[in-house]
């Protein structure tokens, strides 16, 4: 399949980094590679080097233990966080021919609300609680142009009605919300601008079972229906099993291996994956 | 006992600071311009931004009104002037039309201002976005980049809400077709006077420490949404008791006896021009 089709998102050498560096450090050496910081200085490789490409209409998993560098690489993506180095190209963005990384701010944010949707791990960040469960949703219509309030408030309630939020409480502010529907108001607002691309952070850490696979079913009911591609970040191998398609495994920052989902979880060839797998199953 | 104060209570060094930020201000239309936000002897959020505007600009030529929620003679008001008459020994007046400075709290007066004319409102709060976004370093990169989502999205909750843009006061505006910028708490009503007004407007907020300005002849234009045009308080049908004003922003009142709502002006100014001058 890679051979033929061209991906939707491409990610070469992403590195993030927190500290300056040293001489020790800079170029990269096995001490700095196998953990994910320099003894010398301190400097964290949060990610080192990380190329992947995620293609049209699939779910990608990322696992790993916590610490890995899942999130740091999620942020980067979404320009939370500003990358060290590496270079990212969108398909459906200016044909693939732009590293996403070094555009504009203005640019930036054009992607993060027309190209791109993300659900963080933490409802706090993606949402803003003291607005109205359908004012979240408008936030981001208003970011890409729209000034029709019905038509927005249209769209807000379709979604919220995709997402199982029943439309009397659309007008509620998130905060008075279970944390399911949280997760579920933020999956509504990362879809609102028909994003070809959703970031999913450990959307159901912090669930109860049930919750979970609530949020699980919706998840691959919009994969079905809308044929989203999906990066899906969780450390709970459930979850991918259930979601990805492929997935990469990450520690110290670096992927460390990558293949169809199953083969990972069945056969899985590092040995630090085999701990992982075994560990968890 | 007298005391010297320095013309105007500031010493010229801070005046020109306080000029030089006004400057600033005007050659940016709806720009917030920080400025060093001076000590005075009333209290930050009693109109001490544009106390300090109003002291940096008088001369003694000029005549200057001050009104506070429309009344000249509110404690308020009265303070202000007289601090500013006994530093700099200006006259004051009533008159709208007289005054070469007016200092204002929450309204425009009921009269057009005129060429030359300086009107300077007091701000509480500078920040049009202040409510999406508490970090005065993100919301300097927002106006940079011309990034307003956060204003439109608090019409659109004020719209899911009540039904319209209810703001009342304080309804944001877009300056020369660039910068949003909280207009201080006036009705909407107001809003309108400030498009092409042909007085400077200059508006401080002290305890922020900021100052912005419209320019005369300058584009000033309410935000709203395509389907959900901008509105003023009606007063339609209704008149001012006393002057039978029409088409003023009025206040709203209830007859201790009969306890039936009556309408009078909010400006007491243009409504006490409007009684002198019937006879
Ligand atoms: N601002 C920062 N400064 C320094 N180090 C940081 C910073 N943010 C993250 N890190 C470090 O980067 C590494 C990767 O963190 P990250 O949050 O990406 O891990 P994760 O894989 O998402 O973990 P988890 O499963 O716990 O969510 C960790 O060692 C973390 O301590
Ligand atoms: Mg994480
Ligand atoms: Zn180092």
């Amino acid at each position: 399949m890679e051979s033929f089709e061209k991906p939707i998102l491409k990610v070469n050498n992403l590195r993030k980094q927190f500290g300056n560096g040293c001489k020790k450090c800079e170029d990269m050496s096995e001490d700095v590679l196998d953990k994910n910081y320099c003894p010398e200085c301190g400097t964290v490789y949060a990610c080192q080097d990380v190329s992947f490409e995620v293609y049209n209409g699939e779910i990608l998993g990322v696992v790993g233990e916590s610490g890995s560098g899942k999130s740091t690489m999620m942020q980067c993506l979404y320009f939370d966080k500003e990358v060290t180095k590496g270079d990212a190209y969108i398909s459906n963005y200016k044909d693939g021919k732009s590293n996403i990384f070094k555009e504009s701010s203005q640019q930036k944010r054009y992607i993060r609300n027309n190209v791109l949707g993300k659900v963080y791990q933490n409802p706090i960040l993606g949402l803003k609680m003291d607005f109205s469960a359908i004012g979240n949703i408008a936030e981001k219509l208003i970011a890409s142009g729209n000034r029709k309030v019905d038509e927005m408030e249209r769209r807000g309630n379709e979604l919220l009605e995709h997402v199982n939020i029943p439309l009397f409480r659309s007008k509620e502010e998130p905060k008075n919300f279970s944390g399911g529907m949280q997760q579920r108001v933020q999956i509504a607002k990362a879809l609102s601008n028909n994003p070809p691309i959703l970031l999913l952070d450990e959307v159901t850490t912090g669930l109860d079972l049930s919750v979970q696979a609530n949020v699980l079913d919706l998840i691959k009911k919009i994969q079905r229906e809308l044929g989203i591609s999906m990066i899906v970040v969780s450390h709970d191998l459930a979850v991918i099993r259930m979601l990805a398609d492929r997935t990469i495994v990450m520690l110290n920052g670096k992927i460390i291996e990558k293949g169809l989902t199953d083969q990972i979880l069945e056969d899985p060839q590092k040995p630090y994956t085999q701990q992982l797998v075994h560990s968890l199953l | 006992m007298k005391i010297d104060y320095n013309f105007a209570f500031f010493d010229e060094g801070s005046k020109r600071e306080i000029r030089r930020a006004t400057l600033k201000a005007v050659a940016i239309p709806g720009y917030q311009v920080s400025f060093a936000s001076r000590e005075m002897p009333i209290a930050r959020g009693w109109g001490t931004g544009g106390l300090q505007l109003t002291l940096s600009l008088t001369g003694t030529e000029d005549v200057l009104k001050v009104i506070d929620q429309g009344s000249d003679e509110s404690v308020n008001a009265v303070n202000i002037k007289k601090l500013v008459k006994k530093t700099t020994g200006v006259l004051n007046t009533d008159d709208t039309n007289k005054a070469t400075l007016i200092q204002s709290r929450h309204r425009i007066p009921e009269k057009s201002l005129k060429d030359k004319q300086i009107l300077v409102l007091q701000v509480p709060i500078p920040e049009p976005l202040r409510l999406v976004e508490p970090s005065e370093y993100k919301t300097k990169r927002l106006h940079a980049e011309n990034e307003y989502s956060g204003a439109w999205l608090m019409l659109f909750e004020q719209i899911m809400k009540y039904g319209n843009m209810s703001t009342g006061a304080d309804h944001p505006v877009k300056v020369y077709d660039r910068y949003v910028m909280a207009p201080s708490p006036i009705p909407r009503f107001d809003n309108p006077k400030m498009d092409y007004s042909k007085a400077l407007i200059l508006l401080g907020a002290g305890r922020e420490k900021k100052i912005y300005a419209v320019p005369p002849y300058t584009k000033v234009k309410s935000l709203a949404f395509e389907d959900y045009p901008f509105e003023v308080e009606s007063f339609e049908d209704k008149e001012c008791r006393l002057c039978k004003a029409t088409g003023v922003f009025m206040d709203e009142l209830i007859d201790e006896d009969t306890k039936e709502t009556y309408y009078q002006c909010n400006d007491t100014s243009y409504c006490l021009d409007r009684l002198n001058n019937r006879n």
